[in-house]
């Protein structure tokens, strides 16, 4: 049924990466120089491959929304990034890492693709230090680390809570660099909002200046989109407010195949929603279960303050449930658990959907100090947030969506069904399979931009070095933009009564209702009703408020919706016909005894990979199967 | 505390960069002090684009404090009233009943008005760009631990390097001097042997940079630091002043 060609390098998998790196074509630096290459997304993937291209002498263009590519919400990333370095000599490995991520996905992704993310991940760290990047240090000088959710080593790189932000301004600085030189042109405020197929392959875009207004043309001879995740289909998220699906849908519609589009990530550690108003959710870091203890009270709705709850009246749930993992079980288990027990009406807070993350015996056994050292900004911000000083008392959270594993299928290659169009990072699907373990995106987003693009890249280029790109006056540019005018134009005239940002709220809460933590047939069938609806409602109801040609966020946010509205029809379907459950994707029909997540791998065991088939009509699903040949594939215990 | 409270916002509109600009006076009654000043300004929005008018553009991202993207000058200060926060974590429940509360965007020749509270700040970039970056292509850097860092000076630089470069120190400053935003990368490169082969030249470049982008100088008031969202301390201008200072002399 294998109707995709993953492009699998032959061999054992500890040799296909470095075999491939010696057999692949090359494209000679004289030629480098004839070669245009679009990046669309300046966060960890983005910049680090617009960089890497860069000095490798291809002309880059770079894309990004925000006022500067240091602003990418990869900054946002607080607690690390993993790397097999095994500084701690506590039995890490490449192999570890891979089995781990395997594991932690519930064998849901490609194992070569995830081999060479381990195998690359040392070098990272490498270079980001490197590049001036403050990692926390021992006091020998050395690099220090620490544990996340799903293994049992200590592997993490950290910079503070704020690592995410530190390896960003590292990429940042190198792409900056890049700038100065003239090797990459870099355009702020622009949106990617049509790509160009010419010939089959992708040859160009379309864009919006975010400022002007003013519709613009660029043509490459690839296209690299480094787009991040859609988690912002869910209205709330931890994803920063215009991240969107905007670019890899425009790929998708025009024949980028999108994988998984179900699996979404729900992070357990959320501050929770307070009230309607509520725009995000603020993430929690996942370190903070390295010294927290999770814990609700034993019996129901029991009102008493945390402090006054004494020990045995309270449940630590997941140290009772996990033994082995405690508080460090993976995301997926983790957030399932706390919406057991707040189901079962043991939830905390005013709005009963809340659990303690409580650091009171931590405080005791290390001091305040040392607690402080490891997480005093998350603590402020804890602070900031509720009014609330978690080292007095113990952190409300809640589940919240977080990442989305689901993207755009690529092969190893990381090149998407159109020839030409690359997908990185976050926007693609192919290393996290059902369930991302904690620090490992900022590790893909890197290992993408770094170290696997700038070679797999050359070897679709090799043919191109004596083709010109494409004119933009090529009539394949002028109707790419005659149709980003025209649905422009539609946006502006519904002239309807809603405000864009109270449909989006609408399709939120669908999503989390029926296609979030825990989804089942009937559930989902009505989704798939009400969006359909929500659709139409959208069309005839969004309310845009001023013009075309100029600064619009309103407008730019419609555009968005209208994808984001597309996309949850299909992430519905593709939850539909997944009647396992695995990783974060959790079908009620399907389960075991204890209520954990239970595959069906016979029936299962491939990626969907969804074909636009035109609007109105049903997507195809195009299937890969996933070849397990050196992890055995297991039930997933964390017992 | 009362859960809601009654509001005045009187809130820079201004169409674009050439246009003239003006305060615009708007009630908002019934805001919950759970919620942050975006959260505010989103309500506000609504309540515009409802009513037919044209929303207050304001620049925003993460909404959690790290993107820098927010830039709002609240009661003549940036980021408002506290401490060691973006607007974007600043809550209702830091003001009064009754109380009006004055929006406006940076004001700095280098950071001109796009539209309302948007202002441009691709000065920051350009200050980068001519040297705030360590010269080392990717596939060249040695293994990590190869080159051990103190702890002491690794916290320091990590200090610098929280800059989120929302351009709080410029908006403050009455020079609108950008040496907060620029001594905080020198000094989070100085402090790293990374960072040192091109110490010197780094230097020189960032502060012609900054010179021709057109901030003004330093006269070491001190408003920069106490309405820096991440409290990068003036002590890293007194370190960009003895690099700057070693650099000139060093340089023949």
């Amino acid at each position: 049924m294998n109707t995709l060609n993953s492009k699998i390098p032959d061999g054992s998998i500890e040799n296909k990466w470095t075999r491939y790196k010696s057999t692949v074509r090359l494209v000679n630096p004289s030629n480098k120089r004839r070669i245009e290459v679009l990046v669309i997304g300046s966060g960890l993937a983005g910049a680090s491959a617009a960089a890497s291209l860069a000095e490798l002498g291809y002309n880059v263009k770079c894309f990004c929304f925000q006022d500067s590519p240091r602003r990418a919400h990869s900054i946002a990333a607080q607690g690390g990034i993993n790397a097999a370095k095994n500084y701690s000599n506590d039995g890490d490995s490449v192999y570890r890492l891979f089995y781990d991520t395997v594991k932690g996905g519930d064998f849901r992704s490609r194992e070569a693709n995830v081999y060479r993310l381990a195998e690359v991940s040392a070098n990272i760290i490498d270079q980001c230090v490197a590049q001036g990047v403050p990692f926390a240090r021992e006091y020998g000088g050395l690099l220090d680390n620490r544990s996340f959710g799903g293994v049992q080593v200590s592997r993490t790189f950290y910079a503070r809570g704020q690592t995410g932000q530190q390896l960003l301004l590292g990429a940042y600085s190198a792409l900056s660099r890049q700038i100065a030189k003239g090797q990459v042109k870099m355009y702020n405020r622009h949106e990617m909002q049509e790509l160009v197929i010419v010939d089959g392959k992708a040859s160009g875009i379309i864009t919006r200046n975010l400022v002007t207004g003013e519709l613009e043309r660029f043509s490459g001879h690839s296209v690299v989109l480094a787009t991040g995740g859609y988690g912002n289909v869910f209205y709330l998220s931890t994803n920063a407010m215009g991240s969107n699906t905007t670019a890899i849908w425009k790929a998708y519609r025009k024949g980028a195949f999108f994988a998984n589009p179900c699996y979404t990530q729900i992070h357990p550690t959320c501050i929770p929603v307070s009230g309607d108003y509520q725009s995000k959710l603020t993430l929690m870091s996942e370190s903070l279960r390295n010294d927290g203890r999770v814990w609700v009270p034993k019996a129901q709705h029991d009102k008493r303050k945390p402090r006054e709850i004494p020990d045995q009246e309270r449940d630590y749930y997941l140290e009772r449930k996990y033994p082995a993992y405690g508080n460090l079980v993976p995301r997926d288990v983790a957030s399932r658990a706390a919406k057991q027990v707040c189901d079962e009406g043991r939830g905390v807070g005013p709005s009963g959907l809340a659990v303690y993350l409580d650091f009171r015996d931590a405080i005791q056994r290390l001091g305040r100090h040392v607690i402080s050292e490891r997480y005093g900004n998350l603590f402020e911000m804890y602070e900031k947030i509720t009014g609330e000083d978690p080292y007095q008392t113990p952190m409300r959270i809640y589940p919240a969506v977080h990442y989305t594993m689901g993207g755009l299928w690529v092969d190893y290659n990381l090149m998407t069904t159109i020839p030409g169009l690359y997908a990185l990072g976050e926007c693609n699907f192919s290393d996290h399979g059902a369930n991302r373990l904690g620090a490992s995106a900022l590790m893909q987003g890197l290992a993408d931009g770094y170290f696997i693009i700038p070679y797999t890249i050359g070897a679709y280029l090799a043919d191109d070095i004596r083709v010109q790109v494409t004119p933009t006056d090529h009539p394949a540019f002028q109707e790419a933009e005659n149709s980003v005018r025209g649905r422009i134009d539609k946006l502006m005239n519904v002239k309807g009564s809603q405000p864009v940002e109270e449909l989006h709220k609408k399709l939120g809460k669908i999503l989390w209702e029926y296609c979030g933590m825990a989804r089942n047939e009937q559930g989902l069938n009505k989704a798939l009703a009400e969006i359909k609806l929500l659709k139409e409602e959208f069309w005839k109801e969004v309310k845009i408020p001023g013009g075309t040609n100029e600064f619009n966020p309103e407008l730019d946010k419609a555009g968005r919706v209208a994808d984001f509205i597309e996309l949850g029809e299909l992430m519905v379907l593709d939850a539909l016909h997944r009647k396992e459950s695995c990783g974060c994707h959790f079908r009620e029909e399907s389960q075991t005894a204890e209520g954990e997540a239970k595959r069906d791998d016979n029936t299962f065991s491939y990626v969907a990979a969804w074909e636009f088939k035109g609007d109105g009509s049903e997507p195809a699903l195009n299937k890969e199967a996933l070849e397990f040949e050196v992890v055995h594939l297991a039930q997933r215990s964390y017992k | 505390m009362s859960e809601t409270i009654n509001l005045k916002l009187k809130v820079w509109r201004q169409k674009n960069t050439s246009a003239k600009g003006r305060f615009e006076i708007y009630d908002m009654p019934g805001v919950s002090t759970h919620m942050s000043f975006l959260e505010m300004m989103d309500v506000l929005n609504d309540k515009l684009i409802r009513g037919g008018q044209e929303p207050v553009a304001f620049d925003h991202d993460c909404r959690e404090g790290i993107c820098g993207m927010c830039s709002m000058f609240i009661n003549g200060r940036a980021h408002g009233p506290l401490r060691g926060t973006t607007a974007c974590q600043l809550h209702m429940r830091h003001f009064q009943d009754g109380e009006t509360i004055t929006i406006e965007p940076w004001r700095a020749n280098a950071f001109p008005v796009i539209r309302d509270l948007v202002v441009d700040r691709s000065a920051f970039d350009k200050i980068i760009q001519a040297g705030g970056f360590v010269s080392v292509n990717t596939g060249n850097a040695p293994d990590a631990n190869s080159i051990p860092v103190e702890k002491h000076k690794a916290e320091e630089s990590f200090d610098a390097a929280a800059c989120i470069g929302c351009g709080a120190c410029v908006a403050s400053c009455k020079n609108s001097s950008a040496m907060l935003f620029l001594s905080a990368k020198v000094s989070q490169l100085a402090l790293l042997p990374q960072g040192d082969p091109e110490r010197k030249v780094r230097v020189l470049k960032m502060v012609q940079a900054h010179d021709e982008a057109g901030f003004g100088s330093c006269t070491n008031i001190g408003a920069c630091e106490a309405k820096c969202p991440k409290n990068i301390s003036i002590a890293h201008i007194a370190r960009l002043n003895k690099e700057y200072l070693r650099a000139s002399l060093a340089r023949d």
